[in-house]
């Protein structure tokens, strides 16, 4: 396969150095085990791993296979194993490696699908399990909304780093108890199960309580830590573990309760508007 | 069988109660020197009279049933975490911890006896 015009950097960007990349292969179809391949990659300045990978694509092997999609830590799709450490690809530069040689793999505690494709279903079916959607006792505030939910800045402040969550799977695949038992909820959910929970529009906190109250939940963190070290969106899940964990304990001792959600505003103008913020746009469904 | 949560609140406050009376052990047992300094202490406290008297006395008969029941409620309830941990089907976690309550309360028991037994003499 001749260079990709598009990818020839050898005229626009100077080339720093020339570093092997040595990427995991598995077509399940037609392999018995994974093996290793190697590849060299020419590295300009501030080219990410994504784009060393998308170069093998269009230069060197068009089977390799993997899943991204933003390239700018929004999608949360292209997580891998880059030397040692779960990774978002978009956002790892290759000289900040600072090595010769770029071991990568699929995100460890998945299966594989194929290449560097992990099957994030568990991580999915876990968040899902935890309810990631306001939960509110009338239906109706949910699904025909009249007017909006009054939520104060610092209300908001309790837990929108949580929400910074884009379910890439890194915190799960850096676990150690993920490693161990599959079975366990994961920092992923249980991060959203506080971010919910702690969002006063939503009144699941019991309902959510239940759900994560068996052997699977929060007792079985170890607090390694692991996961808010390679959360890429500084979302710190270990943190939120022990929150909920607090959050519990109080909630049973009938210290701290949020029985009721904050109401919905009467009109939408009840609400102190700052100047210059247009109306909500009209409903499409 | 109890809620998960439920058991894990009274791990806490097994440790809770594990804390105060451990302290109460060692500024007894250990800090015995520094009780005689300040002259609320015989220094004597490893002699088997020492022992004897200190089990007659009702205080001393029932933190030492309420450190058993703490101590072992604590320390089972961490060998059921680990246990857990093994991956096990829900059936055998619910034997483990039948057989753990079931062993830790027998052990109480006769712990409880000897308390009552050695306040008796
Ligand atoms: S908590 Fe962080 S590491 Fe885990 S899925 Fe969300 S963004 Fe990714
Ligand atoms: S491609 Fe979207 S986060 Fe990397």
């Amino acid at each position: 396969m001749g260079e990709n015009p598009n990818m020839d950097t050898s005229q626009a960007e100077e080339i720093v150095k020339t570093v092997t990349y040595n990427v995991l292969r598995y077509d399940p179809d037609k392999d018995s085990k994974p093996r290793m391949q190697r590849f060299q990659v020419p590295v300009p300045k501030g080219r990410t791993v994504l784009e060393g990978l998308i170069y093998i694509k269009e230069n060197l092997d068009g089977s390799l296979t993997w899943r991204s999609s933003c390239r700018m830590g929004v999608c949360g799709s292209c997580g891998m194993f880059i030397n040692g450490l779960p990774r978002l690809a978009c956002q790892t530069q290759i000289l900040d490696l600072n090595a010769d040689e770029i071991q990568i793999k699929p995100l460890p505690n998945y299966d594989i699908l194929k290449d560097l494709v992990p099957d994030l279903k568990p991580l999915l079916e876990k968040h899902k399990y935890i309810h990631p959607n306001l939960v509110r006792r009338e239906g109706k505030e949910i699904d025909g909304l009249t007017g909006e939910f009054f939520q104060t800045p610092k209300e908001l402040e309790n837990y929108i780093q949580f929400t910074f969550c884009i379910k890439c799977g890194l915190c799960l695949a850096a676990c150690p108890t993920v490693a161990t038992d599959a079975n366990y909820l994961g920092p992923q959910a249980l991060a959203q199960t506080f971010r919910y929970n702690t969002d006063t529009r939503d009144e699941g906190n019991q309902f959510r309580f239940d759900l994560i109250d068996t052997a699977d939940g929060t007792t079985k963190c170890h607090f390694a830590g692991a996961c808010s070290d390679v959360c890429p969106k500084g979302v710190d899940p270990a943190f939120a573990i022990q929150l909920l964990k607090r959050d519990m304990l109080l909630h049973k001792l009938h210290i701290k309760r949020k029985e009721k959600g904050v109401p919905i505003l009467g009109k939408v103008t009840d609400g102190k508007r700052m100047k210059g913020v247009p109306d909500a746009p009209e409903k499409t469904v | 069988m109890l809620k998960e949560s439920t058991y894990w609140y009274l791990f806490l406050l097994a440790g809770l109660f594990i804390l105060v009376l451990l302290s109460i052990h060692m500024t007894i047992m250990h800090l015995d020197q520094l009780l005689v300094a300040i002259g609320i202490g015989s220094g004597d406290v490893l002699k088997f009279q020492s022992v004897l008297a200190r089990g007659r006395q009702s205080f001393f008969m029932v933190s030492y049933i309420i450190l058993l029941g703490a101590a072992l409620y604590h320390g089972l309830y961490g060998l059921r975490t680990i246990l857990f941990e093994l991956n096990l089907k829900k059936g055998l976690q619910t034997a483990i911890t039948a057989v753990l309550l079931i062993g830790g309360l027998g052990i109480f028991v006769y712990g409880t006896y000897v308390a009552i037994a050695a306040k008796m003499m």
